[in-house]
């Protein structure tokens, strides 16, 4: 196709009528603008906050006390790395646990495919206090689901691997994993879902007809093309997780405490606020780093 | 058994399924205990009371006014914000945008302890109290950014051609969106109203951190009965609220179905 | 692993049916190993199915496939010596275009993966774009990528669903002498399919056609062509003017038999001639007619009601006394040409018609507008 000629100088050619330029703005102004009032003002506050001396009966006064973070990190460390290694244990969970029910959703369930979505969204709607609050119920000492542990030795093999503390299910690092893993399965796998749906399933048989055995065609096709999925529901599990103090609440005791029930007890009981706010700080940071590993790698088209 | 090894990953998959719903299950057989002390995890015999007396508990009806009342008006002022942030981001070309996407994202990827604390120290600095209007505050905020991705998935997969069709055939802009464009994106919308709700609903920690005694809602109240004492009651309510669940999201199906079936 | 294995594609008794209809009834056909043969149908005729069969991508209902010696009916799709390029290319988006060619053969573990999948891009003249990503490419680029893919594992067969039916129609003449170039280059067998009449008949050394699940008939293009023995492979292949006719038995001139169409005698050639039918359709092709006498003996007057120039030659409607429209192309080699309104006679030799049981429905396999594509 050939080219269109050159304009020859002391022509110009009209230009191009601008569309409306500030309708973008106009929209994005109040919705924009109330995240930057209330999210990222505060989170400004938050550090400015940290950095204060004082209480709340005197007031706070700017004093810039680095210290602080210093005296947070070594009385809390082993609550940050506890947090961040449920977390990561109920996310790796979620993902074993949630990528056949979502595989089988997106590609082998036919005409009960929505059936099924149905009853992954619906406990998702419901209270998730009172959801958790039946997991009490449900592993309580004297349930019958505990008992049938005792009986098939699982007890004696999660007191064996540390997850437990005695015969009991409740009350433990189990528990507390099991009920992270629990309230965060919807999120891994609806993303899970989204990108299995869009898989083509042309793609699986032209690799079939290519020599890959059904594990291969898995491995080569389906599982690379799922990975935005399993990268947003990873984000989407890890980071609510690893902030929880819920399920270490109800579930746990009182060597399962993680990083926000210190938060909220500092916060709201101790009324210590620039540690607090240090706290919250540290885990706020702890988190963005991941999310900008993420970002960098998979741009930010994919966040939204 | 070779049966079995053939169906594995359907069984897989209804195992993880049912280890899902085990718990709804529960809170709805609990709920017609009638257990001896003040908690209700043992079965002790079936008994209806909690269901004929679903607001029989002093605190828990109003618990759950105030949440249904904070639900709706969130979930209404998140909905629009978020939608015109959604055709801003799915239909215009701007500069920015990569901040906008990741200011959207941040509120989503920021643990709820940060959020909440956050906002009570801007709100203790800046003098103003805890109460139902800082809930709703902070609910908008945190729910604007699920109700974005919701719609935009929907803006962005809305086909161009068809405004284009309406303008060609008379209708002002005005008219196109109202008549082609907003009907169209209304599953979006919807979808995103009722995960704003069902978020602000379900709220607890965000809440907590920005509630007064006065503004006890729903989720404090079942959080302070898990200290108190658990009544009955919850589980009855916990039972409704998954059946409304179900019904609406079947509803939902079925009209994006029969939508499908008329296209 | 599979092995090279040598020897004929044959299919015997192959069927597939389903709950409510036979896609493909039992079908024997022998395709000779390095030949390009093309199974040529409308769409919904079976073809696509027996590829798939072929490919194992598709459980026979009943039947064998046979390569050389071997039964492959029960292998299973990756274990059979068998490539297929796709109609929608089916590229792996997430692996640029030297690790889909390199696909299947890391798959069989061959160690020189790389260096054959470079070679093979050489023979498609897409060695520049090896690191590129599908979705970056053209449509004809990935057509070729899809090839080389399929090529590079030196396959019994390979067959092609449909691969030119997304390009454009220069591009798509351009690829079919390609294709035939690789094919003649490679040896490999080609197992073609396509609803594309002129496509199949461009490329393919023996071409089956296909209808209802059937094959209606096989043969090289020119015999298929010439000479067909249904009204679908007559209407289907190219056009024809069907007249209905009965044979009187009576000898024409040379090596012809008069038989009477509208109170005319026409010649047909003897062995044109199906046995023992009395009431025949006479078939002559548009081109074979001429306008004015000097065409042959056979003639018949009529009116233009149609000229329609198309560059390469002149089409024309001669309206028939008895209301039928016969075709009539005529290169625009400089001869006079006609206009609407004019009386013509149009002529033919006799070894030029062929002759169709009458019994047939005469409009078989004739395009309708909303047919196409």
């Amino acid at each position: 196709m050939a080219e269109a000629p050159a304009l020859s100088t002391g022509v110009s050619a009209p230009p191009e009528r601008q569309r409306s330029n500030w309708v973008p703005y106009a929209l994005l102004l109040p919705g924009l603008l109330w995240l930057v009032v209330f999210f990222v003002v505060p989170m400004i506050t938050l550090f400015s906050q940290s950095l204060q001396e004082g209480s709340v009966d005197e007031g706070y006064t700017f004093t810039g006390n680095v210290a602080i973070y210093a005296e947070a990190f070594q009385r809390y460390l082993p609550q940050l790395l506890r947090s961040v290694g449920y977390a990561a244990s109920a996310t790796l969970l979620t993902l074993l646990l949630g990528y056949p029910l979502a595989y089988f959703i997106a590609l082998k369930a036919g005409r009960w495919k929505n059936v099924l979505l149905v009853l992954v969204i619906a406990p998702f709607f419901t209270s998730f206090l009172i959801r958790t609050l039946a997991w009490q119920t449900i592993l309580s000492d004297s349930s019958p689901v505990t008992e049938f542990a005792r009986a098939i030795g699982l007890t004696d093999l999660l007191q064996a691997v540390g997850l437990t503390a005695n015969d009991n299910l409740m009350a433990s690092k189990f528990a507390v994993i099991m009920g992270l893993t629990y309230n965060f399965l919807p999120f891994m796998i609806l993303p899970l879902y989204s990108s299995l749906e869009r898989l083509d399933p042309r793609l699986v048989e032209a690799a079939g007809d290519l020599y890959a055995s059904p594990w291969q065609g898995f491995r080569f096709v389906t599982w690379p093309l799922s990975l935005p999925g399993v990268v947003a529901g990873t984000l989407l599990t890890f980071i609510p997780a690893a902030g929880d103090f819920i399920n270490s609440k109800l579930l746990g005791n009182t060597q399962t405490v993680m990083i926000g029930q210190v938060i909220d007890a500092q916060f709201l009981r101790v009324l210590n606020y620039p540690l607090a706010a240090a706290l919250s700080f540290i885990l706020l940071v702890l988190i963005l780093t991941l999310v900008t590993a993420y970002v960098r790698k998979a741009g930010t088209e994919e966040l939204v | 058994m070779r049966w079995i090894r053939r169906h594995l990953l359907a069984f897989a998959a209804l195992a993880v399924l049912a280890y899902m719903l085990i718990p709804n299950v529960v809170v709805a057989i609990f709920s017609f205990n009638n257990p001896k002390g003040r908690y209700n995890y043992q079965w002790t015999e079936f008994s209806t009371e909690a269901w004929q007396n679903p607001c029989g508990t002093p605190g828990i009806c109003e618990s759950l006014g105030l949440s249904l009342r904070i639900g709706i008006v969130a979930s209404l002022i998140a909905t629009i914000l978020g939608t015109l942030v959604a055709f801003a981001l799915g239909r215009h070309r701007f500069r920015g945008r990569a901040g906008t996407n990741l200011l959207i994202f941040m509120p989503m990827a920021t643990p709820e302890v940060v959020m909440g604390s956050s906002l009570l120290t801007l709100f203790v600095a800046m003098g103003l109290p805890s109460g139902g209007g800082a809930i709703l505050v902070a609910h908008i905020m945190f729910c604007l950014s699920f109700v974005v991705v919701a719609v935009k998935a929907r803006v962005a997969s809305l086909d161009p051609r068809l405004e284009e069709a309406a303008a060609d055939l008379g209708a002002n802009a005005l008219q196109t969106f109202l008549r082609v464009t907003l009907p169209l994106a209304a599953p979006g919308i919807a979808a995103g109203a009722l995960l704003a709700f069902s978020l602000s609903f379900d709220d607890y920690i965000i809440t907590n951190f920005n509630a007064s005694p006065s503004s006890i809602t729903f989720p404090m109240y079942v959080w302070g009965a898990a200290a108190r004492g658990t009544p009955v009651q919850i589980n009855v309510i916990g039972t409704i609220m998954f059946l409304a669940a179900l019904l609406v999201v079947i509803t939902a199906q079925s009209l994006s179905n029969r939508r499908a079936k008329a296209a | 692993m599979a092995e090279q294995l040598s020897g004929d594609l044959r299919l015997q008794g192959l069927s597939k049916s389903f709950e409510h209809f036979t896609a493909v009834h039992p079908l024997d056909l022998t395709i000779p190993q390095g030949s390009f043969f093309a199974l040529l149908g409308p769409s919904g005729c079976g073809k696509t199915t027996t590829l798939r069969m072929i490919a194992g991508l598709e459980d026979p209902t009943a039947g064998q496939i046979m390569i050389g010696d071997k039964d492959i009916t029960t292998t299973k799709a990756y274990q059979r010596n068998v490539n297929t390029v796709f109609q929608s290319y089916a590229l792996f988006p997430h692996m640029n275009v030297l690790d889909n060619v390199c696909f299947g053969l890391k798959r069989r573990g061959d160690k020189d993966a790389k260096k054959k999948a470079q070679e093979v891009l050489e023979l498609v003249q897409l060695s520049e774009v090896a690191k590129k990503k599908p979705v970056q490419l053209s449509g004809g680029m990935q057509q070729r990528v899809a090839l080389a893919r399929a090529i590079v594992n030196r396959p019994d067969v390979l067959l092609l669903d449909e691969p030119l039916g997304a390009l454009d129609l220069k591009l798509r003449r351009q690829m079919q002498i390609e294709l035939k170039r690789i094919q003649s280059e490679v040896g490999l067998t080609f197992v073609h399919v396509t609803h594309d009449q002129e496509e199949a008949m461009t490329m393919a050394d023996t071409i089956a056609v296909m209808n209802g699940g059937r094959i209606e008939q096989l043969g090289d293009p020119a015999t298929l062509y010439e000479q067909p023995r249904s009204t679908f492979v007559a209407n289907f292949l190219g056009q024809s003017n069907l007249l209905k006719a009965t044979v009187t038995g009576e000898p024409g001139s040379e090596g012809t038999v008069i038989v009477r169409s509208h109170d005319t005698d026409l010649e047909v050639s003897r062995e044109h001639l199906p046995d023992g039918i009395r009431n025949i359709l006479l078939g002559v092709r548009p081109e074979k007619l001429r306008l004015g006498a000097a065409g042959g003996p056979n003639q018949l007057k009529g009116t233009v009601t149609d000229v329609s120039f198309t560059g390469v030659a002149t089409q024309y409607l001669v309206r028939m006394p008895w209301g039928r429209e016969l075709m009539v192309v005529q290169q625009n080699d400089g001869s006079a040409r006609a206009r609407v309104g004019e009386n013509v006679t149009i002529s033919w030799a006799a070894e030029h018609g062929f002759a169709l049981d009458a019994s047939q429905d005469a409009e078989a396999g004739a395009e309708r507008e909303d047919d196409r594509g």
